[in-house]
């Protein structure tokens, strides 16, 4: 038994104690050591870590419901926080929406997790970072280089317990030239996988290769989308598509079994390995598939929200999840079969990744964008973004790059992006790309889109 | 306060020097948040949460290095203050220029926040009753779906350097707000009361008795009723007035991150970004139209971004940033101020003790101006006027923006005309400014509680005066 899952199950009897045998309780402890090396003017100028247990407790007394926290895990810590979350039951309104508890059930089969990754050192990040200074030969970097780990613990009233464990590594950073800027992302299970040499110089032959750029006219443009740019569609879609709580109240443009993509398009998300194999709510974590060649299959629930749509949970809780609703955070877009094949294995010359080549090679002329920024949602229902292009643009004519292009405003509906008819092709080679969280990782390949709705220069 | 703990600060700070340090600080701090949403006059979910640790900051040689436990012993303290300085000494693998600290008087003071009601003492269910009144209200009145949210932050922290500061604080901060929304056939149009997210500040709960949310809640639901059936927003360059709660976002968006010194340096060019502003030019850049005299005030009374001390031991204290349109300030910690030659910090905070204190916004607003919006409207005979935010998009050098707002008017020959659904506007920020033309008297501390910044991700606190303004030829109707 980990430490955590005996931390959740002493405050889960602290509650039948002091509440007596009619309280519903669910607990999670946490203990996560995360760690950060940045850097920026190609030195590290930040270098953080922390080591923190959090345990989390719901409460359902009487018909009423509260939840709270803490990280003070001694045993008055454990006690306020029992007492504190039941008085705050007692005083709370009528909870009609409560989903009641997670009945016991076997967690799916566990990968592991790697041992190094989750002790790695800050000399190991820092190695990482010079790897990737160095690489980039003289030009001016900036990024991080972030380390892992995560153990879990869950045990409720209903007799249910869990527990697991989970690492992750990421490293994301950027080169500059005449502020022109070049970036290379990835992120894995394991450190060792992340290797800053080739990162560095896939980052600065993007930015050597952005100087002097034009600048276009707005409209809309067939577009290359590298997968650094794909992480936003599919960060956006889980957040205001997937998400089952705006799916039941019609915030959505979620219409189960409905062709509203492209058949190309097939997105699941693939939440063991990178995080707990459980939710807050105890609920197993599953491969869940969302869109299955083009057509809308499911959206993600938490025990709520799946009541209120009259299904079941799909194991999405989180802390926020009753008040933003459940969000999947590992969503995957499948790669594509064979009609593109990718140069393998990426030389670190020129603007396009080697994720994206082959697609840009089938473009007879439209832009290959590398990245996006800042993007904000200007309607729910249709998903219709604003947002910037970042990090590297260029103009492809007849399959070749020709020019850089500066960056550009777009307003654009994401779904419609993706709609029938509207992918060209999707990249065969996917890379793993980071949040700004731990834990949150996207999948993608690359994607051909016949159209993107391009609205001004960046620069006015 | 019966129980301090300087003592645990102290230690880490000592532990670090012995370590090797030339300089360490600590932070102990403690926090109770609390957090209420309602839906259709149900509650929605309650959390009641406490966190508390030490996070301690190392320099050795001119690496950074920071840790941060939750445990508040001893001999966990002297052990982080060492792993702070182990991490800095990491950090040297890759050394960046030298670095100094502006000069930080050493420091012995308690400071705390003005606070009538305590928040954290008013009787869940007194404020639950609240937000289940004003949803079921904007709900009786035709929304089809009114949402209402409260939010409280108790915090108090303990700090001590080697420079010899011992600052306790106690913060309390706490706000409250309701959205209705109407459903169309291919849209939802909504309405926020006060603000988009609610308004907050570092008050007690006589702010959200201020608020009268119930009383607007109906009037929220209509509007956002009205909204599916008003005409779109035309498209062009017009003369555009924005409210105060819209004009509070765009002070923030494309001043308030700007002027941060440390993405003019260039430490969060790979995420957050870089700043157009360029230091040689600070003294001499035109920012804005003379009606523009940005302030960087953490002394406002109830403001959300205020606080005695910075998280660096540096006091408070109202700056300049932008005087009669021309770049005069920045926002500066220690470190930043001394490589950019300047003498003056105060603006570094951290989003609680797991997290290193960094540049950030405390209350960067407009000074009012001698009109009113009434007057303001009175003066144009064609244009629109837009208010409370929906959403908000900007470049990484804070140059480029689009805003979209919940509600707009058309403005005629001096008179406020139909209402204009989905209303939205862009620019280049120095441009927009310089074509401020007109200001109102009307100033509301607009308090912005999710400002994300930093990696790890931190969510900073901030306030911004704002009154209604004018400003021309602006580019409006932006759509996909």
């Amino acid at each position: 038994m980990s430490a955590e899952l005996d931390l959740a199950g002493r405050v889960v009897e602290l509650v039948r104690r002091v509440a007596g045998p009619g309280a519903e309780a669910e607990v999670v402890a946490v203990h996560s050591a995360d760690a950060l090396t940045r850097f920026a003017n190609s030195a590290i100028h930040q270098n953080v870590a922390e080591a923190t247990t959090t345990v989390r407790l719901r409460l359902h007394l009487d018909g009423r419901t509260a939840g709270g926290s803490t990280t003070v895990t001694g045993i008055n810590g454990l006690e306020s926080l029992v007492e504190r979350t039941i008085a705050a039951a007692r005083l709370s309104p009528p909870d009609v929406t409560w989903p009641g508890l997670t009945a016991a059930a076997e967690l799916r089969p566990d990968a592991g997790f790697d041992e190094a990754t989750a002790a790695a050192s800050p000399q190991e990040r820092a190695d990482r970072v010079r790897d990737f200074v160095d690489a980039a030969g003289g030009l001016e970097t900036a990024g991080f280089c972030r380390t892992s780990y995560t153990s879990g613990g869950f045990a409720s009233t209903a007799g249910h317990s869990a527990q697991g464990r989970t690492a992750e590594a990421a490293m994301d950073g950027i080169a500059r030239l005449d502020g022109a800027d070049g970036v290379s992302r990835h992120a894995s299970g394991r450190l060792s996988d992340l290797r800053g040499a080739p990162m560095g110089a896939r980052a600065a032959a993007k930015a050597r290769a952005a100087g002097r750029a034009i600048e276009l006219p707005p409209g809309r443009y067939e577009v290359v989308l590298e997968p650094t740019a794909v992480s936003d569609l599919l960060s956006n879609l889980a957040t205001f598509g997937f998400n089952g709580k705006a799916f039941a109240q019609h915030q959505s443009f979620a219409q189960l079994g409905t062709q509203q993509f492209d058949e190309k398009i097939t997105i699941t998300d693939e939440p063991l390995g990178t995080v707990l194999p459980f939710d807050l709510e105890g609920t197993p974590r599953d491969s869940l598939t969302l869109i299955d060649g083009g057509t809308t299959r499911a959206v993600s629930h938490d025990r709520t929200s799946a009541a209120e749509a009259g299904t079941i949970s799909t194991g999405h809780a989180s802390a926020a999840s009753r008040s933003w609703g459940p969000i999947a955070v590992n969503l995957q877009l499948a790669a594509g079969s064979g009609d593109a094949p990718a140069v393998k294995g990426d030389d670190g010359t020129g603007p396009t990744a080697s994720s994206a080549r082959a697609l840009v090679s089938g473009m007879w002329r439209g832009l290959l964008i590398t990245d996006f920024w800042y993007t904000r949602v200007l309607d729910q229902k249709s998903l219709v973004i604003t947002g910037l292009t970042r990090n590297g643009v260029w103009l492809v004519e007849d399959g070749q790059v020709t020019t850089a292009v500066g960056n550009m405003r777009f307003t654009q509906s994401y779904p419609q992006a993706l709609g029938p008819g509207a992918v060209l092709a999707v990249g065969t080679e996917s890379v793993a790309l980071p949040d700004r969280w731990a834990g949150v990782r996207f999948t993608a390949p690359a994607v051909h889109l016949a159209s993107w709705n391009l609205t001004g220069n960046a620069s006015g | 306060m019966s129980v301090d703990h300087f003592d645990e600060a102290g230690a880490a700070v000592q532990a670090a020097l012995d370590a090797g340090a030339r300089y360490a600080d600590a932070r102990v701090m403690l926090r109770r948040t609390e957090t209420m949403s309602a839906r259709d006059g149900e509650v929605e979910d309650l959390s009641s949460d406490e966190s508390a640790g030490i996070g301690v900051r190392a320099l050795v040689g001119s690496s950074w290095g920071f840790y941060a436990v939750p445990d508040l012993s001893d001999a966990a303290a002297r052990a982080a203050g060492r792993r702070a300085a182990e991490i800095a000494a990491a950090s040297a693998r890759m050394p960046g220029p030298k670095i100094d600290l502006v000069p930080a008087g050493a420091v012995t003071a308690s400071w705390a926040s003005a606070c009538e009601i305590d928040p954290l003492s008013v009787p869940l269910s007194t404020k639950g009753d609240l937000l289940v009144a004003a949803t079921a209200a904007a709900r009786d009145a035709g929304a089809d779906l009114a949402e209402g949210i409260y939010q409280i932050w108790d915090t108090r922290k303990w700090f001590a350097s080697s420079d010899g500061h011992r600052i306790d604080q106690h913060i309390r901060e706490c706000g409250a707000g309701i959205t209705a929304s109407a459903y169309g056939d291919n849209e939802i149009q909504r309405r926020s009361w006060p603000s988009h997210r609610g308004q907050y500040g570092t008050r007690g709960w006589e702010l959200v008795d201020e608020l009268a949310l119930t009383d607007n809640a109906a009037r929220m639901a209509e509007e956002a009723r009205e909204l599916l059936t008003a005409p779109l927003c035309p498209s062009g360059e017009t003369t555009l007035i924005l409210g105060g709660e819209q004009l509070a976002l765009q002070i923030h968006e494309s001043v308030g991150h700007a002027i941060e010194l440390d993405r003019i340096l260039g430490w969060e060019a790979a995420f957050a970004g870089t700043s157009w502003l360029d230091l040689n030019q600070l003294g001499s850049l035109r920012y804005g139209s003379e009606l523009m005299n940005i302030t960087i005030d953490p002394t406002i009374p109830g403001a959300l971004g205020s606080f005695g001390y910075d998280d660096e031991g540096s006091p408070a204290a109202r700056r300049d940033a932008v005087r009669n349109g021309i770049w005069v300030g920045v926002l500066a910690g220690r470190d930043s101020a001394a490589m950019a030659g300047l003498d003056y910090a105060g603006s570094v905070r951290s989003d609680g003790w797991a997290r290193l204190p960094m540049v950030r916004m405390t209350n960067v607003g407009l000074e009012p101006g001698p009109h009113t919006l009434d007057e303001i409207i009175a003066a144009t005979d064609d244009g629109i006027l837009m208010d409370i935010n929906r959403s908000w998009s900007i470049d990484d050098k804070r140059l480029n923006f689009q805003f979209g707002c919940e509600i707009g008017y058309e403005i005629k020959n001096g008179r406020r005309g139909r209402m204009l659904r989905n209303p939205t506007y862009t620019g280049i920020g120095p441009k927009f400014w310089q074509s401020m033309d007109m200001l109102s008297s009307e100033s509301i501390a607009w308090g912005t509680p999710n400002c994300g910044k930093g990696q790890p991700g931190q969510i900073g606190h901030t306030g911004h005066p704002a009154a209604p303004a004018r400003f021309t030829n602006v580019r409006v109707g932006v759509r996909g």
